[in-house]
């Protein structure tokens, strides 16, 4: 159950664990990227003796709080070894968690580029940098790779498995650090920037400046010109730490573990994933399939069953129904009967379910090395023997 | 509110928001084609450009400009710079974009930066078809839960910067229709699930406190269906715990496997019960809850649009 459809019999977790130093947990919304990475961290930190950091987006809050990143945020926090009292010899390794808050992270990296404090100042200031670090979409998936890069880079950690923010397209964060190098592109700037330059404004730009002016405003024009302007003395350093970061998500020491449900829409979204990863030479290392039914649906026997059950249910009630007493008394054969159809109808119906699921598995499976399923829990997971548990359920 | 709730087909505009993952998009989709079945003529808006809106009507991509999906039913997909343009023709006057060509290059980025000028045009490309009455219902397939506050509540950054040009100025209609409850809704889709069911509570809440738009009602998805009364349960014990054998010998080899599928399906409807108490105790008093069974045989398409627009029918009493 913990393991099916790996290529290699020697392929684990525990082995992609042991050799990459990043693992960067994707998928689309609700399909448990984040209790994945969280539980990943965990078992890599309890069983490989690894100093493991989870970085994390926007987890649930329960989780948080057992992890004690509510008070934390930004900052690295060491999980104390009390939360891993459960595991056999106990914790080996730490594990150190972190949530990425979006606006620090970007200030901070204003503070590291910007050349004199005044600049600093004037930057963290400006209205459209204050919008753009706190609300714009492309500003967190930038920010978090940006965050990754820097703490691999500290050499901290043996290992460290990051979340991927929550973003319309699973791919985008894997183009941010591009982007963010175009977004400061000097053909923008020249733009934005001329007419506040030289206070002749060319005969080109001027309908743009005139519409621009009317839609949005004076003020709004100025402060993006003041933002170019701020920005265009850090932008080297900007261009430079995207390319890094481009290259850190490809080199060998990285690997990306795509999470889905097998539902049909993120199933879809794993898929068009998985394959543009192997496409642009990133390593997938695994594929995690969450809330998975049991093989025991997809028995040709209890099908059978189900069937016969659904038709035949007075005739088997009569049968069975002497043998049988509950504390009210003596089971009545009719009640019994419509007990067993309900029995046969509900496995019927989750066998459909099953099917289709196998069927989206099987596709899903074809491209990477490593598939790991993980049952339906019945609850969501908030506590580290919870994540040890799904660790352990993934690790072998 | 003593009169109760408006209807929610009643209303003009009405935003589906929800956690990823539980069937915003086809919740969205089923509403549009309950509300085109009864007559109304209705427009369909996808606001995430990740194409799956199309899906659930069973047709190609779709563009900013609606297409015709069902008879009285119309599918568009939103696009802020199509929108941008669109409002530059018919409040502004200006004929052609390309005499504004960096704009329209830059514009990701400037819609971006200017706070709320890209809710503006994807609000107010909605909230214009409400006012001019080209439809009689707008349901949009509005941003995740998390996003959609953000979304509605642009008034407020409205004024932080956008304050001085035409676009501050075009924002009071806008805010008029928004905020009466009897033309515009928020229907939050959810799942009988722990985190969807606190993003749902949560969610209300900031509504309330952040914006005043009114919420509509909730739509939980994906409900199970109960097995067993209670007499039924402890017959099923019974069957369990003594009978699995004779169970075996009257009908095969796959009586375990049946019994439990039975299992797990009691257990998963029991921990889905306590999400929905739940849900049940956090909400505001009087707020419409509608209930979509869990759909076996197809989750997703053309099908499940159609099977959650029925269900929808019967919950709202037609």
């Amino acid at each position: 159950m913990a393991r099916t459809g790996a290529r290699a019999a020697d392929l684990t977790l525990e082995q992609l664990c042991s050799a990459k130093e990043v693992l960067v947990s994707t998928g689309s919304g609700g399909v448990g990227k984040t209790t994945t990475a969280a539980a990943i961290g965990a078992v890599a930190a309890a069983r490989l003796g690894a100093k493991v950091l989870v970085l994390t987006v926007d987890p649930a809050r329960r989780l948080a709080t057992a992890l004690g990143l509510e008070e934390f945020g930004n900052v690295e926090t060491r999980v104390p070894d009390e939360a891993f009292a459960h595991v056999e010899g106990g914790a080996r390794g730490e594990l150190w968690v972190a949530m990425l808050d979006t606006k620090q992270s970007w200030d901070d990296l204003v503070a590291r580029h910007a050349p004199d404090d005044a600049t600093r100042d004037a930057i963290l200031a400006n209205s459209i940098y204050k919008n753009l670090s706190g609300k714009f979409v492309q500003s967190h998936d930038y920010v978090a790779m940006e965050r990754l890069y820097e703490i691999h880079t500290s050499g901290r950690y043996d290992l460290v498995v990051v979340d991927t923010p929550p973003t319309r397209n699973a791919i985008d964060f894997l183009e941010a650090p591009d982007r963010m190098a175009d977004f400061f592109s000097s053909r923008l700037l020249r733009w934005l920037i001329a007419p506040y330059r030289s206070r002749v404004v060319s005969f080109a730009s001027k309908p743009f400046y005139s519409v621009a002016d009317r839609i949005l405003g004076t003020q709004f024009l100025e402060d993006i010109a003041e933002f170019f302007m701020l920005f265009q003395t850090m932008y080297d350093g900007f261009v430079e730490r995207a390319r890094a970061v481009t290259t850190l998500l490809g080199g060998p020491q990285t690997s990306f573990v795509v999470v889905s449900t097998l539902e049909v829409a993120p199933s879809r979204e794993a898929e068009f994933f998985l394959e543009l990863l192997s496409d642009r030479g990133y390593h997938v290392g695994a594929l995690v399939l969450n809330k998975v039914l049991p093989d025991l649906l997809l028995s040709t026997d209890g099908a059978d069953t189900a069937r016969v059950l659904s038709t035949d249910a007075d005739a088997v009630a009569a049968r069975l129904a002497p043998g049988l007493s509950t504390a009210a008394g003596p089971v009545d054969p009719a009640h019994l009967a419509h007990v067993l159809a309900e029995v046969g109808t509900n496995f019927a119906n989750f066998a459909v379910v099953a099917r289709r699921e196998a069927e989206q598995r099987a596709e899903l499976s074809r491209t990477p090395d490593l598939c790991l399923t993980v049952p339906w829990f019945d609850d969501d997971i908030h506590s580290v023997d919870g994540l040890l548990r799904l660790g352990e359920v993934l690790w072998r | 509110m003593a009169a109760g709730p408006v209807p929610l087909l009643e209303r003009r505009l009405l935003f589906v928001t929800g956690k990823g993952g539980v069937g915003k998009t086809s919740v969205a989709s089923a509403i549009g084609l309950l509300a085109a079945q009864r007559g109304l003529r209705t427009l369909v808006c996808e606001v995430d450009a990740k194409g799956n809106l199309a899906d659930f009507f069973g047709v190609g991509p779709l563009r900013f400009q609606p297409t015709e999906v069902r008879e009285h039913l119309f599918a568009m997909a939103m696009d802020t710079e199509e929108s941008l343009k669109e409002y530059l023709r018919l409040q502004l006057k200006v004929p052609l974009l390309a005499k504004i060509g960096p704009l329209a290059s830059t514009f990701d980025f400037v819609a971006n930066a200017a706070p709320g000028v890209k809710e503006i045009l994807t609000v107010g490309k909605l909230t214009y078809e409400v006012r001019e009455r080209n439809y009689d219902l707008v349901v949009v397939d509005a941003s995740a839960s998390g996003h959609v506050v953000g979304q509605l509540a642009s008034r407020v950054a409205i004024g932080e910067v956008v304050n001085a040009g035409l676009v501050g100025s075009q924002t009071d209609w806008m805010i008029e229709l928004l905020t009466d409850p009897a033309t515009t809704g928020v229907v939050v889709a959810t799942a009988p699930e722990e985190m969807p069911v606190t993003e749902t509570l949560e969610l209300i809440g900031r509504l309330k406190d952040e914006t005043e738009i009114d919420v509509a009602a909730v739509v939980v998805n994906r409900v199970l269906p109960e097995l067993f009364g209670r007499d039924e349960e402890a017959i099923f014990g019974t069957l369990r715990a003594d009978g699995a054998a004779a169970l075996a010998g009257a009908v095969g080899p796959g009586a375990t496997d049946v019994l439990d599928a039975a299992d797990l399906a009691v257990g998963l409807r029991r921990s889905r019960a306590v999400h929905l108490a739940r849900l049940r105790e956090g909400l505001p008093v009087g707020l419409p809850v509608l209930y979509v069974p869990y759909l076996f045989t197809r989750s997703h398409g053309v099908r499940a649009t159609s099977l959650i627009a029925s269900s929808l029918g019967e919950e709202l009493g037609f």
